[in-house]
């Protein structure tokens, strides 16, 4: 458990999937001009984040590894995922219909988000079990949505400030990123082990 | 003669006009986690060229024989096959540089540029402006890499190409090749590039 807990605070605070990794910089510069987006936005990453580790981590284990083909690891993943987005997709269109309006937009975008991937290929990189792979998945989903969140917040105030015309719109947005990264490294004195 | 202006005018629109990185603003996460050397930088570019180039090339073979409905799937799996022989070639020929770039390697599958690409200009061109789309767009990323790679060695590690430029007492800011570095960096290019442009215009006009 107290391992389980450490996994996921790594994840989400010192090595921040978004700000300290740079998984997912796409949809964290392109989806987060308002808090409400990028909630829904954050919410529908770590759903798939998660079953997307469950998923990657089971077929590696039992079709990749007997099969002796770990090299198609990249293709398999990809193809796993961009069909999980579209099952998640059509199930959410009939049984949630309310969750499905708010999370709906973003689904397709996320096949192409690279911390999915990211994560799901760390989780065999690192050697995890099934419940790390997991917890890591979910762990990483929530560290995205904390940043993408407290980046939107951020943007929405930049708005309304009077800044330099060229750094107007995407520089001022990434220098912002910096020193929210730059904020987020102190929390490596939080690193254990 | 006419064909190679058209050559070089498809070169100019992906080094400078719609460079991948500086004006389309695609493929983010290689862009600023491979950049801490120019090293690292020019040789995620290069391996994404080479798989921007085979699968532009391969697509564009197919266009007419992969239905519409599954042409995403279909192009994914195409890009991941490259991915995957770059990925294998690093391993054997260039060790060192694969354990750098490390994950982004694979991820090079979901960079949006090879997907965008595929889909506004492969799927829809015949072979020949496919490849050459492929390698002008490939080298416009690399060079932005390049770039970047460039300032953020020289700053965070006062070397450039593993070279000491400043001697032994130099202190350099590591701050530039750790992560902060990296969005500051992209961020402080977008806005000189902005201000040139500006400046262009307004003597032009």
């Amino acid at each position: 458990m107290r391992d389980l807990l450490i996994l996921a605070t790594t994840v989400i605070f010192v090595e921040n999937i978004v700000l300290t990794q740079f998984l997912g910089i796409c949809p964290f510069l392109g989806v987060s001009k308002k808090v409400s987006t990028a909630i829904g936005m954050g919410m529908a990453v770590t759903f798939v984040m998660t079953l997307a580790s469950f998923m990657t981590y089971l077929c590696q284990i039992f079709l990749l590894i007997p099969l002796k083909i770990e090299y198609m690891q990249t293709m398999t993943f990809i193809l796993i995922i961009a069909s999980l987005v579209q099952f998640v997709e059509m199930f959410l269109q009939k049984s949630s219909p309310a969750l499905y309006q708010a999370l709906g937009i973003y689904l397709p975008l996320i096949t192409t988000n690279c911390a999915v991937l990211g994560v799901a290929l760390l989780n065999i990189q690192e050697k995890y079990n099934l419940i790390q792979s997991i917890v890591h998945g979910f762990a990483g989903g929530l560290s995205f949505t904390l940043a993408i969140v407290l980046f939107a917040g951020v943007r929405e105030r930049l708005e309304s400030a009077n800044i330099p015309k060229p750094l107007r719109g995407f520089p001022i947005a990434l220098i912002s990123a910096a020193l929210m990264s730059l904020a987020f490294m102190g929390f490596s004195g939080l690193k254990i082990g | 003669m006419k064909g190679l202006i058209t050559l070089l005018k498809q070169f100019k629109n992906g080094l400078i006009t719609e460079n991948p990185t500086f004006v389309l603003l695609l493929g983010m996460c290689p862009t600023l986690a491979t950049t801490t050397s120019i090293k690292n930088g020019i040789g995620m570019g290069l391996s994404a060229t080479v798989v921007l180039t085979m699968s532009n090339l391969f697509i564009s073979v197919l266009r007419k024989a992969i239905p519409k409905k599954i042409r995403i799937a279909s192009y994914i799996v195409i890009i991941s096959a490259f991915v995957t022989t770059v990925e294998m070639l690093l391993n054997a020929y260039f060790p060192d540089l694969a354990k750098q770039l490390g994950i982004f390697i694979p991820l090079i599958v979901v960079n949006c540029i090879i997907l965008a690409r595929a889909e506004a200009f492969a799927s829809k061109n015949p072979v020949l402006p496919s490849i050459i789309d492929g390698l002008s767009m490939g080298l416009g990323f690399t060079m932005a890499l390049g770039i970047l790679g460039f300032i953020r060695e020289i700053l965070g590690n006062g070397t450039l190409f593993d070279f000491s430029l400043f001697g032994g007492n130099f202190n350099p800011a590591t701050v530039m090749i750790l992560p902060p570095g990296g969005f500051l960096t992209l961020g402080c290019v977008l806005g000189v590039i902005n201000y040139l442009k500006d400046e262009g215009r307004r003597r032009k006009s």
